[in-house]
């Protein structure tokens, strides 16, 4: 793997040492042609002098990461390496890491190194994985092209004039500039997804409940989730399988055993499988080149054994409307903790005790996100409760339903992930309910609690495509096994945008 | 569905956010545009249909009633704006 690369010269002198994937790192560490210090170092290095391009990291942690990387390193020289042990990833600034600034893209959060580790943070930790840094995002998670982020736009390696989705669009855009070799993420609406398919990358969003959310600041508690942002499939499963698991601080955690997701990938079949293609998701809205792109993974599929079936979710065109009730009711109430008392930003000279929460907040946080806890706070506010949270709630049922009676028919669901590729900085920012509506084929999964991944599917006028599969609740395993089976028959995953290993 | 500006300023007041005058142009146009996106709801009929409280309609595990918190209060207390002698510091709130 390794060595068909570099050859049998000093791995650390390659100068394209930083293309590899997770899978392969962890070979050339576990074979001895790198140490955890040398690899970790070279990110390092490689982020201070490209990172500026992409302005994909709010904090990098060298010192903590060299001393992670050299206790690997000794983990390994006992005995005691797993599988990931001294591989360096980057965590989405919305994970609490202890002693580490914990922004959420957020003034409010600027000056908050937060008190305690996230749940994933420290399983990942506990699997030997090294932590680079923290990477930008829209504030809170709310965005889709991380424009909204405190810290400034995030830029698409495949285009710096271009957005790379978001909110976790700094994890992907590190990921695409072979800045780290895997990243976390969360996805509320598809912010893992789309940024995955806008930086074509694979990214997966886990069933609800499988992740801890322990420790990731949140946005709306019914839909979080966070999951991984990495090369390839195989990636994704290696990063899961540290991330994932039952947790006792988190009341919605699913107690139920993690899949061996990595050991399982060869032996998922496409011979017979069933995918589902939803008629509502081939309408209108789609650009050609997304269009193109989704039709040729279904024929793919269908040449590697696979069995394209037409099916329908009807409720799809709901989902837009009904997570936008949802989403800004539950992150009015989980972001009423920002007040400027007990942590984060505080106005200078409050008159009184109503100035001192007024002026914190409304100074603290950015435009996008006093939107949102707007349109919150004015759908649970007296009188509209049931024409609006009520409502939607219901929607989510009709829209599980669909899902459940597509599920009888087909073993996963093939779409796109996002109507169109990535778009220019600023093209849409000022109009708030397009970007939304173009989150239309992510959003449904949250409101349903399944897991979908994104996945490279080609290119339309030189920027990446993703499609987006989605399965049945815990079938993160057949997703992955899906996909590493097309990535085995394909080589989309494998291009580097132009510039990037210069 | 349009909002005022001084429902806007009503909202943000609920939401106990500082908004300027130019902001509060803004937010009523966008808030209303947002809010008929919602109303997009209205198409559907949901009479009689359950709301879901949980994606696998699993509910809420109960633990065993015992303390698990440390005491972390200094640790805490470092992170704020203004403390003192162990509480937090707010503007005067009783004459």
């Amino acid at each position: 793997m390794i060595s068909g690369r570099t050859g049998p010269t000093n791995y650390g002198s390659n100068p394209v040492m930083h293309d590899h994937t997770i899978a392969e790192l962890a070979q050339a560490l576990a074979a001895g042609e790198v140490s955890s210090v040398e690899l970790t170092r070279s990110l390092l290095d490689r982020i201070e002098n490209r990172g500026g391009e992409y302005n994909s990291f709010i904090t990098v942690t060298r010192e903590q990461a060299l001393a992670e990387a050299e206790a690997a390193d000794e983990a390994r020289a006992a005995g005691r390496a797993g599988p990931l042990t001294g591989v360096p990833i980057a965590h989405k600034d919305i994970f609490c890491t202890d002693g580490v600034r914990t922004s959420c893209g957020s003034r409010m959060l600027d000056n908050f190194e937060a008190p305690y580790d996230a749940t994933v943070v420290r399983n990942m930790r506990d699997a030997g994985l090294v932590m680079l840094g923290k990477t930008n995002m829209d504030e809170f998670a709310m965005g889709s092209s991380n424009e909204t982020s405190y810290y400034g736009p995030v830029k698409n390696p495949w285009d710096t004039t271009r957005v790379p989705g978001g909110s976790s669009g700094g994890s992907a855009a590190a990921v695409a500039a072979r800045l780290a070799p895997g990243a976390t993420g969360t996805d509320t609406g598809g912010s893992i997804r789309q940024p995955a398919a806008m930086c074509g990358l694979t990214g997966l969003k886990p069933t609800y409940g499988r992740v801890s959310r322990f420790g990731m600041v949140a946005f709306a508690s019914s839909l979080d989730q966070g999951g991984p942002l990495a090369r390839t499939a195989e990636d994704c499963a290696l990063m899961l399988g540290a991330m994932a698991g039952f947790d006792p601080n988190d009341s919605t955690s699913i107690d139920r055993p993690v899949d061996d997701y990595a050991g399982a990938l060869d032996g998922v079949s496409l011979q017979g499988l069933k995918v589902g293609l939803p008629k509502e998701y081939f309408g209108e809205g789609m650009s050609d080149g997304v269009r193109g792109a989704v039709e040729g993974v279904a024929e793919k599929l269908r040449e590697l054994g696979a069995e394209p079936v037409e099916i329908s979710l009807a409720h799809t065109e709901l989902s837009v409307p009904a997570y936008y009730v949802v989403a800004p009711a539950e992150a009015s109430s989980n972001l009423s903790r920002f007040d400027g008392v007990r942590y984060g930003y505080r106005c200078g000279e409050p008159k009184n005790i109503i100035d001192l929460y007024e002026r914190s907040r409304g100074e603290g946080f950015g435009a996008e996100v006093k939107r949102r806890i707007m349109v919150g706070t004015y759908a649970l506010s007296a009188g509209y409760f049931d024409a609006y949270y009520l409502k939607a709630q219901q929607i989510r049922q009709l829209i599980s339903e669909d899902f459940r009676t597509a599920f009888e028919q087909v073993d996963v669901i093939l779409g796109p992930t996002s109507p169109t590729t990535a778009f220019p900085i600023g093209e849409r920012s000022g109009d708030p309910v397009a970007m939304y509506l173009s989150d239309v084929y992510t959003i449904a999964v949250n409101l349903a609690g399944l897991p979908a991944l994104s996945m490279p599917a080609g290119f339309a006028d030189g920027l990446p495509v993703g499609v987006q599969l989605i399965g049945n609740h815990f079938d993160e395993g057949r997703l992955l096994g899906v996909a590493h089976q097309y990535q085995q028959a394909t080589d989309h995953h494998r291009q580097v945008p132009a510039g990037v290993n210069d | 569905m349009s909002l005022s500006p001084d429902e806007v300023r009503r909202i943000a007041h609920l939401a106990r956010l500082s908004v300027s005058d130019d902001e509060v142009a803004a937010n009523a146009n966008e808030l209303s545009s947002i809010l008929d996106l919602v109303d997009r709801m209205n198409a559907a009929d949901t009479r009689g249909v359950t709301p879901m409280a949980h994606p696998q309609n699993a509910t809420q595990r109960l633990r065993p009633d015992v303390v698990t918190e440390p005491d972390r209060r200094e640790r805490y207390q470092r992170l704020a704006p203004a403390v003192e002698r162990g509480l937090y510091l707010v503007p005067r709130v009783v004459e």
